[in-house]
């Protein structure tokens, strides 16, 4: 049995109430190995986004609870869970990474100024910052704004800054949304090397299944519970599986 | 955290620097009004310690700078006093001074020079020290004066009236023969700098007894200084033994701040005046502020939610917010007092036209000035930015992966709740006001409102938001029709930006709605108090000679004339104004008894309704005044009558003044004509009798109606021109906003450029947009400004007896705001339009 990195144990999200009441998640319970990378997808709407805000302590879930290691967040306050995330979660978002008026150098390290610890990274961070800067070959852009480099680009500054904290968990939302696949590749081999190489937890939001076969375990989602679970799946079967899901939707749609 | 909020700032420079100006402006003013206080009161105390010597010797209850409107004493000192004085060990000197008030300087074309603002000096010159042992008075040109026929003015005076030395100076006198000239023999000012703005006519001794006492060789006052190693106070008790009944000796200091006593009075007044425009300079300042760090944060929650997300608290955020505010206060605190010197020039320069000089040496920064300027330019800022900044934390970290950025509202219920109740309160307490005739309650009432519907304005203002789309719709097509969505998509930016407007056209309808109503009200008084068919006196009440009645008197077709004087006597320790009136002024004027008689009789008083109350008398008690030198004046009260504007709180006989001392001037002349005498004529006769003299003017109704009328709009000129600036601050505001609003619609602009939309048409639907929310402001601050304007004047319905809607004044105000409008707009409709349409649409 692996180590658990993050649970979910039965979480409910509902919006709106009466008629116009959508229940975004509706009864699920998730464990998140620690050191894989797990793809949860499914079609728009079935709740992915949402089970991953709760699971990342960002939203909070209407019943049910999470887990981020050995910590419970109900009846956590808000300062707790900002020291959680910025201490134990690490995140990718699929736009708006970046602040924009910081250089790449200042974003990556941006969690460790937020903590207080700026300008004192000697020893083992300034070698972890150099490791991680290197690893997403940024080490020539670090004097660069956001708006000099390339979505692809920014994309790696944001990964960077995601693992340069070493969290215990890192939550990606579409990292590669809104990239080519050239810079999509990248982006998703570095996290891949992440998990590798470094030993990290990677949960990805995603719906394209080829971002989803760098994954270790695809979990699928529809109408906000989970249907389907694969594990080192690749496309073709991570394509059957959506087009199985779509297919259901349809028929009970009809 | 630090360094991200400065980068964050320096980033955003220039949407800075605007809401920076909101501030920069307001806190300058309030800068340059204690700058120029400051001079203002500096440049009195210079004179006041360079002209006032050890001790003085002078009249009981005498006024120091009193203006002249008072008249003048006929108590006087011989020569022998000023001997005895100098005699004694402890007086080192002691000079006689012939100081009096009504002598006027003419320019070389016979107009009057000075004597509407601030006072004329006369005096005799002699060289008799100051406290300090320095000269009291510095020859800058020329000689003093030694003999008659001789003047020394100061260098304002010269140059105004056009003289240079030795040119004949021509004087109009305060009693007998009107026309004098002297020889212009030396240029002078006060040891202390300058004179205020005071007119200096210094003669020689004699000449000046000529002037004031007929030729009697007396002294109305005596300059004392002090043998070495005496005080002041040794120096005053040594010399008030030898002094005759009714003279006192008082020592310099006291003089000084009696002095300084009695002009603070009225440059604190001056002070409030500015100072109130300021507050309201940087309250309005302070709108904007808000406004913008709201905008700012709103366009900012998703990278606020990145940092929420990456796990700064809700502190840190709301902390970086404050510390932008507080490095944006310093900043514009810094500049602000620097154009708040330029300020106090202009205001000084503006007060020169007045015939106010101070000294310019004078208009520097002191420690308080700074302190105070950056205490309110932080602490209004701080406070303004901080409700931006807490909600600037609450921003939900998952805000940072929604799609759309438009962060949630909050109802407005809750504010529409509140604010009806405060409507309410303020409604009560505007209530209360016109009840009980108390502006006061009225003001804090206007207060309430004013704040309340700048608060519910995203409410109160939809109907004139959908009314000005609906027009601009069908006037301008789409990009109207664009404009007014626009204007009512954030209701709440809409009414906060319109609010800043709002305040100072409030203001400003307020101000026009009591101005109005005074002229209406004055032709009621006109109509029914000023039943003279024409009047002679001064625009600002001094006395003159009475030789102008004595030539009035002669003319043909003046069927009766009525003499009167007014003059400041001493009752209970209080100063009041006293009337003195000849027997004929109840031929010409009418007064209202409440009880008794309605006219002075001999040794009896008639004294007004809200004196007899105020003092708890009635018919038949006696007052008991006090004039200049221990003279005593002691009235029965034969009559209690309506407050009147033809006479003052106290009338006695004419002949009573002059048997207290008071020498005979006469303040305001009042002519019946004959039977049959063409008005036209009778007028140009008596106009020519008055020439010599400018100071006095003559007006028969119509005329002395649009005097004061004239009074009045000068004024509101005066307060429009200081409430200008809160309007300026507003603009900014609308700047500011429209500013912020297309860069946030970027790719909106660019969308509507990609469909079809002409620059052109880009640049009219933000212009319109401006046109709106400068409408709204307009129509809110009018609205109230009516409403309190009409409340004030039924609480002040005693004296303001009609009420005045100024309609036109109205239209113009909505016609400038729609200027203002457009004017606003320029900038950021440019701004859109410049938008390159791929750009625009790319943008992330």
């Amino acid at each position: 049995m692996q180590a658990v990195a993050a649970r979910a144990i039965d979480l409910h999200k509902r919006y709106g109430a009466g008629d116009s009441e959508v229940r975004a998640l509706d009864g699920v319970s998730l464990d998140i190995a620690a050191r894989e990378f797990t793809a949860i997808m499914g079609p728009s709407g079935s709740g992915k986004s949402t089970l991953m805000h709760c699971l990342a302590a960002l939203d909070t879930p209407t019943s049910g609870d999470v887990q981020i290691g050995d910590v419970t967040l109900s009846g956590l306050r808000d300062k707790a869970l900002t020291t959680l995330r910025r201490e134990q979660i690490g995140f990718v978002f699929q736009a708006f990474n970046l602040v924009p008026t910081l250089t790449a150098r200042e974003n990556i390290l941006l969690p460790l100024y937020l903590a207080g610890r700026r300008g004192s990274f000697g020893g083992a961070d300034r070698e972890w910052f150099d490791t991680v800067v290197d690893t997403v070959g940024l080490r020539d852009r670090l004097t660069h704004r956001p708006s000099q480099m390339s979505g692809g680009q920014q994309q790696r500054v944001a990964c960077a800054r995601a693992l340069v904290s070493k969290p215990s968990i890192v939550f990606a939302d579409e990292p590669t949304g809104n990239l080519d696949s050239t810079s999509g590749a990248e982006v998703l081999g570095f996290l891949r090397r992440s998990v590798d190489e470094f030993d990290q937890t990677i949960v990805m939001v995603t719906h394209d299944p080829v971002a989803a076969s760098y994954c270790d375990r695809v979990v699928f989602l529809a109408d906000g519970r989970i249907v389907d679970e694969i594990r080192t799946p690749d496309r073709e079967q991570i394509l059957e599986h959506m087009t199985a899901l779509q297919a259901a939707a349809v028929r009970g749609q009809a | 955290m630090l360094r991200l909020t400065l980068r964050t700032l320096l980033a955003r420079k220039v949407r800075l620097l605007m809401s920076g100006l909101a501030i920069v402006l307001g806190v300058a003013f309030l800068a340059g009004v204690l700058v120029f206080s400051n001079a203002l009161s500096a440049t009195f105390d210079g004179i006041i310690n360079g002209s006032t010597p050890d001790g003085v010797v002078r009249a009981q209850d005498t006024d120091e700078f009193s203006g002249g409107v008072g008249g003048q004493s006929a108590q006087a000192m011989t020569p022998e006093v000023v001997a005895s004085l100098a005699a004694l060990p402890e007086v080192a000197r002691a000079d006689g001074d012939v100081a009096g008030a009504g002598l006027n300087l003419l320019a070389s074309d016979g107009t009057l020079v000075g004597g509407t603002g601030a006072p004329t000096l006369s005096f005799n010159y002699h060289d008799g020290p100051n406290m300090r042992g320095e000269q009291a008075l510095l020859l800058q040109k020329g000689r003093w004066p030694t003999a008659d026929g001789e003047v020394v003015l100061d260098q304002r005076a010269a140059e105004s009236g056009g003289y240079d030395i030795g040119d004949e100076v021509k004087l109009l006198a305060p009693f007998g023969e009107l026309s004098r000239t002297a020889r212009l023999v030396g240029i002078a000012e006060f040891n202390g700098g300058g004179t205020a703005g005071a007119t200096l006519l210094i003669l020689s001794t004699h000449e000046a007894q000529e002037i004031f006492y007929q030729g009697r060789d007396v002294f109305n006052r005596i300059s004392l200084t002090a043998a070495d190693g005496v005080t002041q106070k040794e120096l005053a008790a040594a010399a008030d033994r030898v002094l005759p009944p009714g003279f006192e000796a008082v020592t310099g200091t006291k003089v000084a701040k009696d002095s300084q006593d009695a002009v603070g009075g009225f440059l604190d007044v001056i002070t409030i005046f500015l100072t109130v425009f300021a507050i309201i300079a940087v309250l309005v300042g302070g709108f904007i502020i808000v406004n913008t760090f709201s905008i700012l944060v709103a366009q900012r929650t998703r990278e606020l939610a990145l940092l929420r997300a990456l796990g700064s608290s809700r502190s840190q955020v709301t902390r970086s917010v404050l510390v932008e505010a507080f490095v944006l206060s310093l900043v514009s605190s810094t500049l602000a007092i620097g154009l708040g010197l330029l300020l106090a020039r202009g205001l000084a320069a503006m007060f020169r036209s007045f015939g106010l000089d101070i000294a310019g040496r004078a208009l520097d920064l002191t420690g308080d000035t700074v302190l105070t300027s950056y205490a309110v330019g932080i602490v209004v800022t701080m406070v303004a930015a901080y409700l931006p900044a807490r909600r600037a934390g609450r921003v939900p970290p998952v805000a940072a992966m929604r799609a759309d950025t438009t962060p949630e509202r909050s109802s407005l219920r809750r504010r529409v709740i509140v604010g009806s109740a405060v409507l309410a309160i303020g409604a009560g307490f505007a209530a209360y006001g016109v009840r009980d005739s108390d502006a006061l309650w009225i003001g804090v009432g206007a207060v309430l409102w004013i704040l309340t519907v700048a608060a519910l304005s995203p409410v109160i203002g939809k109907p004139v938001l959908a009314a000005c789309r609906t027009l601009f719709a069908a006037l301008f097509g789409a990009a109207g029709r664009l404009a007014g969505e626009n204007a009512l998509r954030d209701p709440r930016r809409t009414g906060a930006t319109a609010s800043a407007l709002m305040i100072g056209l409030a203001l400003v309808s307020t101000i026009g709605v009591l101005a109005a109503s005074l002229n209406a009200s004055v032709d009621d008084v006109v109509d029914d108090q000023f039943t003279a068919d024409l009047l002679v006196q001064s625009p600002t009440f001094l006395p003159f000679s009475t030789e102008i009645g004595d030539r009035i008197a002669t003319i043909d077709g003046v069927g009766v004339m009525t003499r009167q004087q007014f003059t400041s006597a001493r009752y209970d320790d209080g100063s009041v104004f006293v009337a003195g009136v000849d027997d004929r002024f109840a031929d010409v004027f009418d007064l209202d008894a409440v009880h008794g008689a309605d006219r002075v009789s001999e040794d009896g008083a008639v004294v007004t309704t809200d004196f007899a109350a105020e003092h708890d008398m009635a018919v038949g008690d006696a007052v008991d005044l006090s004039f200049p030198g221990a003279q005593r004046l002691r009235a029965e009260i034969v009559g209690v009558v309506e407050q009147s504007e033809v006479t003052s709180e106290i009338t006695v006989p004419l002949d009573d003044l002059a048997a207290a001392g008071v020498l005979r001037q006469d303040t305001s002349i009042g002519i019946l004509l004959a039977p049959g005498a063409d008005p036209r004529t009778v007028h140009d006769r008596v106009d020519e009798a008055a020439t010599p003299a400018p100071i006095v003017g003559v007006y028969d109704k119509t005329e002395f109606a649009d005097e004061i009328r004239g009074q009045v709009n000068q004024l509101l000129y005066i307060i429009y021109g200081l409430l200008a600036l809160a309007i300026v601050i507003a603009v900014i505001g609308i700047v500011n906003t429209l500013g912020l609003s297309v860069i946030e619609r970027t790719r909106e602009i660019g969308l509507l450029r990609a469909v079809g939309m002409s620059r052109a048409k880009v640049r009219r639907m933000v212009t319109l947009e401006s046109v709106t929310i400068a409408v709204l402001g307009a129509v809110l601050g009018m609205a109230l400004g009516l409403l309190v304007g009409t409340l004030l004047q039924r609480a002040l319905a005693e004296d303001l007896t009609s009420l005045g809607l100024p309609i036109a004044q109205l239209v113009a105000f909505l016609v400038v705001a729609i200027v203002v409008g457009v004017l606003a707009a320029v900038i950021p409709a440019i701004r859109a339009a410049r938008l390159d349409v791929l750009d625009a649409i790319a943008n992330e």
